[in-house]
């Protein structure tokens, strides 16, 4: 999460790395657009060409972006690619994985299956608004501490999973946990050690720990 | 990436009927359901209409006569945890709250949950079948071991809605809302057989949307739950699900629904077992003979038989758990 940082397309790079470039180059496609976007519309009328772009506003992780999208653009993809933000990863693309998943308005949701147009005027919480700043979520440190993940792919949305079971049901019981987060899929099987994080969060939460 | 479409999204439901009109135009409101058959071009759209700016879609709220309005734009988390729904048609809140997974369940709505495409592989796969146009079903040769063992015909699919055989079983009732007005149609009448017509899977003009659900007054001393059999735990469509509901005197139904999810192309009332209730007190013996009952004149395929054994597991324990709760 730190690589991303708040680096934006002219800020100075010493290190490149291969997500830093990445990141860049979206980001600039991103401001790219910004500049000529204009306010948002209430898309009343449609547009004619269906590839033409129609500007929207998303707020994530408590910044306002200005952007202007194609319909069929998915909320994964533009957080991705227009927004520089890599944490949501797109797994599966169908709804079925959990990869993508992002909290709407404080509810869990695959990203991979909302259009961007349909998630304005939402509060849109991704992976990289649960930290603050260096400092990590009590769910990200739980799934540090309990080992809650092999190779990692899945964790962003694993972990966002948690989140959004633990916001609506914060003492959850072990049962509860396993089908909160039945809507993630983990490859390498680290399910035990998922459900371990969650409760260990969930206790941390309740003790008064951090957020 | 999906194909494109242009995207409206309308503030009135009139309006929202008359994009809807247009030709290759889509309703669209939780999306977990379209944007996968777009993907996989299996649907077209050439327009989506959000439905997600009508307020009048949304809602939940106790009707002067004592039944409940479910507006259709109400995601399967509300319905599963609306105290209304838990405490009076429990069906409903055990069927939402078992189907998919968290994330869809915070998305996909009520609406879009009874007028969901088919999940038959073939369907969803590069298959010309006889729902997209072609003129065979695949599955009746080929791997059907997810497929119909009833009202099987043109097609062997089976519907995937949990929702609709618990509003079935609860004598719910649908509001549609078209270019030529509203009309309400029952659950019963409210899905396609194939022998019918395979081509469509509800009575759901394309012109027109679900505005609102509507279930009636819960009898006196009502008992209903859904009861879903799976092959893993959480997060997949049921293999076979039992919906129940009876209306109760004293210790003797006076009432029964039973119907059937996972086994046929349309929501599966048995009325042959719920007329084996009637007038009797839940016994084991009458819980066992109604399974029983519930799985006649079953047709398997060649590779579903053992549906016809969790129909009967399925029927058998939502009896036995109405019955410990009555």
């Amino acid at each position: 999460m730190s690589d991303r940082g708040n680096k934006g397309p002219c800020g100075p790079q010493k290190h490149v790395n291969r997500r830093g470039f990445l990141t860049t180059i979206s980001t600039s496609a991103a401001a790219a657009v910004v500049v000529g976007a204009a306010t948002p519309v209430a898309a009343e009328a449609a547009p004619r060409d269906a590839t033409e772009p129609t500007p929207i506003v998303l707020y994530v992780n408590g910044r306002k972006y200005r952007l202007a999208v194609e319909p069929r653009e998915t909320l994964i993809s533009v957080l991705r690619e227009r927004l520089g933000l890599t944490g949501s990863k797109p797994g599966c693309e169908r709804g079925e994985c959990g990869a993508c998943t992002v909290l709407l308005d404080g509810s869990t949701r695959y990203s991979c299956m909302t259009l961007a147009v349909e998630a304005q005027d939402h509060i849109i919480t991704t992976i990289e608004g649960l930290a603050n700043g260096e400092e990590l979520s009590d769910v990200q440190q739980a799934f540090i501490h309990e080992d809650g993940y092999q190779c990692g792919f899945c964790t962003p949305g694993q972990v966002m999973a948690a989140e959004g079971l633990l916001r609506k049901n914060p003492k959850p019981s072990i049962d509860e946990v396993r089908l909160g987060m039945s809507g993630n899929l983990c490859r390498c099987g680290a399910y035990g050690h998922i459900f371990k994080a969650v409760q260990q969060a969930a206790s941390t939460r309740q003790s008064g720990g951090a957020k | 990436m999906l194909p494109t479409f242009t995207y409206v999204k309308p503030t009135t439901l009139e309006h929202a009927v008359r994009e809807l009109a247009t030709p290759g135009a889509r309703a669209c409101s939780g999306g977990t359901d379209l944007l996968g058959c777009l993907r996989d071009r299996v649907l077209k759209a050439d327009k989506l209409v959000s439905l997600n700016g009508l307020a009048e879609l949304r809602g939940i709220s106790e009707l002067p006569n004592g039944g409940l309005r479910i507006g259709a734009l109400s995601t399967l988390s509300e319905i599963a945890s609306h105290t209304l729904i838990t405490t009076r048609y429990h069906a409903l809140s055990a069927a939402a709250g078992a189907a998919a997974s968290p994330q869809l369940r915070n998305q996909g709505t009520i609406g879009g949950n009874l007028c969901q495409r088919p999940r038959c592989w073939y369907y969803r796969g590069d298959f010309p079948c006889a729902r997209k146009g072609g003129d065979t079903c695949f599955a009746k040769e080929g791997e059907n071991q997810l497929h119909a063992i009833f009202g099987g015909d043109v097609c062997v699919m089976v519907h995937p809605s949990d929702t609709a055989p618990a509003l079935t079983a609860l004598d719910a009732s649908v509001r549609l809302v078209g270019p030529r007005g509203s009309r309400t149609v029952a659950l019963d009448a409210f899905f396609v057989l194939p022998s019918k017509d395979y081509t469509r899977e509800t009575v759901v003009e394309p012109d027109e949307l679900v505005a609102d659900i509507v279930l009636p007054p819960p009898p006196a001393a009502a008992l209903s739950t859904y009861r879903k059999l799976r092959s893993r735990g959480a997060w997949d469509f049921a293999l076979t699900g039992a919906a129940v509901a009876l209306g109760m005197h004293g210790k003797k139904v006076e009432r029964a629904r039973i119907v059937l999810s996972g086994v046929a192309p349309v929501p599966w009332r048995v009325e042959l077992a719920e007329r084996e209730l009637v007038g009797h007190e839940l016994s084991e013996a009458l819980i066992e003979r109604v399974a029983q009952r519930a799985s006649e004149h079953a047709s398997p395929l060649s590779a579903n038989a053992y549906k016809v054994a969790l129909v009967r597991g399925a029927v058998a324990e939502a009896l036995s758990e109405l019955r410990a709760k009555g």
